[in-house]
């Protein structure tokens, strides 16, 4: 991250000097602010699901009881392999496509390109809406399946521009040489730019696998098996669904089934973000390139 | 000596009928998924029935339009639309603000840690968000609720309460979002020439004039252009988050274009497609207007533009 380096020879003045206590002030506020409830859950979720949480990050009891419980909920395993598996698939099957669409509307004597990228921007700023979109998958025979949501999203404008941009960045001679040794166009995608351009890929495919990962609406009206839900959906279930009484006609049901969401909601809640936040240092040198990248594009 | 229209046009796909191959998947996407849903959205204007198909509907006009103009609510959720994107939109300035505090930190330590620290939410889900928000709020065991007990404020149920959720909705975006937005500025801030800023202290300017004179007018090309996205799209939200915060007790609010259409439609009983496609092709178009409206006054009034 390249912020502009303030050289230590400069004397503040009585004015700058309350500026920058102000200034350290508020950035101690929002790292407060943004850590504290990150925190507040992760040791939550080792209390055990006792009832009346304390403010304080340490948990009073030391529990798994919140994990035990969230291990056992029905469909716990096959919604985490589901969300793995789509995550996994419907970001290659995105890459692919993206790569296959940035890299020839990245050449500028293609002049075929300039209509193609102007279909492509054209669905940034409207679309036919959600009921259209719906209807359609109904009708191409894709409800319950995931490609009704992994197809549609294999080709996010935004990424597909990202990447354009960079592959517009790269230098032109090296293309000349590769034309001269008699390099065609699919060799020199393949072996020479994509190989060149690591870092905007690996971008990109975070954008893809971290939206993929944490999406629920498009799998909650797509699928109907329950078996084929991922994990978000699963957790909307615990954590919204459950909570809320129309779903249950009897008291005690409705009683059993509070405690037991009570218990494992906090556990869900780190279960479900932590292949994110664990990605997250890996990727974040990457992940702001790639909005430096997006940046220069507008 | 000129070539044979076959000539060229076999030299044209010598020379770029690679592109067009590696263009045929993308493309098959985008029209299978974008421009076939438009082509689709014409059932707003028909009587549309799925045993029915497209074609086969008859046309109604602008009924299921004025079907919507005219139901009782419609006030209210075209409010609950604007004050929501309204209210984000005065908490606009927070990511630029964040970025012009985190630029003039001369602790680069300090820098890192909150602006690695403040990307974090950005990772995570709605849904776990929205799970976050719901267990804070609670009347008996949240969080907001214990802290203010502190203080001897009786606990509230924030969720069922009307004043908070527009609030809850706003605040809980900006507590997600605002490192990850900040990050553009940053990335503009940088791009603001030193030297500037180098004559400036020379001339003794403190961090508050340089802030005003040399950073702002720096990053301003960047907040237009954010300002313009965010504008074309007051009448449009989302309908992962508002789906999620919506409960019985709080429809008086929550109760916004995008959960209506999805409640009269793919959420009901009997769902009524060519309603809520009215209602969508509705607010697409106001967008539409709105976002070329907002460019083009920006436009007038400084060079930056989308397009």
């Amino acid at each position: 991250m390249s912020l502009k380096k303030s050289s230590n020879t400069i004397h503040y003045s009585a004015g700058d000097r309350v500026f920058l206590a102000a200034d350290a002030l508020i950035l101690g506020l929002v790292f407060l602010l943004v850590l504290y409830p990150l925190l507040f859950v992760l040791s939550s979720s080792f209390s055990g699901g006792s009832e009346i949480s304390s403010l304080s990050l340490i948990p009073d009891q030391f529990s798994l009881e919140g994990y035990k419980a969230a291990v056992e909920y029905d469909y716990f395993w096959g919604s985490y392999w589901n969300s793995a598996v789509y995550t996994a698939v419907g970001t290659l099957v995105a890459m692919v496509v993206t790569i296959l669409c940035a890299y020839p509307l990245s050449q500028q004597n293609f002049r075929a390109g300039k209509i193609a990228m102007g279909l492509c921007v054209f669905t940034m700023y409207f679309s036919g809406g959600l009921i259209p979109t719906y209807l359609w998958i109904r009708t191409l025979g894709l409800m319950n399946s995931p490609w009704a949501f992994l197809l549609p999203s294999a080709l996010n404008i935004y990424n597909m521009i990202v990447m354009r941009t960079y592959f517009v960045s790269l230098p032109e001679d090296i293309r000349e040489a590769a034309q001269i040794d008699g390099c065609g166009e699919w060799r020199y995608l393949v072996q020479i730019v994509l190989p060149l351009s690591s870092a905007v890929l690996a971008v990109v495919a975070l954008y893809y696998g971290v939206a993929r990962w944490n999406a629920y609406f498009d799998s909650m009206i797509y699928l109907q098996d329950r078996s084929k839900l991922p994990l978000q959906n699963i957790l909307r279930e615990i954590m919204i669904v459950n909570t809320s009484n129309l779903a249950y006609s009897n008291v005690e049901a409705q009683a059993a089934a509070e405690k037991r969401a009570e218990l494992l909601k906090y556990s869900m809640i780190v279960i479900a973000s932590i292949p994110m936040l664990v990605l997250y240092p890996f990727v974040q040198k990457y992940f702001v390139k790639g909005v430096m990248i997006g940046a220069v594009k507008g | 000596m000129t070539q044979t229209k076959a000539a060229r046009l076999k030299k044209h796909f010598r020379k770029f009928g690679a592109f067009y191959l590696m263009l045929v998947i993308p493309m098959t996407i985008l029209i299978l998924f974008k421009y076939v849903p438009m082509y689709g959205a014409q059932i707003a204007f028909r009587e549309f029935r799925i045993t029915r198909g497209i074609e086969k509907s008859p046309w109604v006009g602008f009924k299921y339009f004025s079907k919507f103009f005219s139901y009782y609510n419609f006030p209210a959720i075209i409010r609950n639309t604007l004050v929501i994107n309204l209210y984000s939109l005065l908490t606009f300035p927070l990511a630029p603000i964040f970025a012009l505090c985190l630029n003039h930190m001369p602790c680069r330590r300090y820098t890192k840690l909150v602006q690695n620290v403040s990307y974090l939410p950005h990772f995570i889900s709605t849904v776990v968000l929205c799970s976050m928000v719901i267990q804070f709020t609670n009347a008996r065991t949240g969080l907001i609720n214990q802290f203010l007990g502190l203080f001897g404020v009786p606990a509230v149920n924030y969720m069922a309460k009307k004043e908070y959720f527009y609030g809850i909705y706003v605040w809980s975006g900006v507590w997600q979002s605002l490192g990850y937005s900040s990050i553009l500025y940053i990335v503009a801030l940088s791009s603001v020439s030193p030297e500037l800023h180098e004559a400036a202290i020379i001339d003794g300017a403190g961090i508050m004039k340089r802030i005003w004179h040399i950073d702002i007018p720096g990053i301003l090309p960047t907040i237009c252009i954010m300002l313009i996205m965010q504008c074309g799209r007051l009448l449009s939200m989302g309908y992962e988050k508002i789906l999620l915060l919506q409960n019985p007790l709080n429809t008086v609010v929550s109760e916004v274009i995008s959960s209506y259409s999805y409640n009269v439609s793919i959420n009901a009983g009997t769902p009524q497609y060519s309603y809520a496609a009215a209602i969508d092709l509705f607010t697409a178009v106001i967008n539409l207007v709105m976002l070329c409206l907002v460019n083009g006054l920006v436009k007038k009034m400084n060079q930056t533009s989308l397009w």
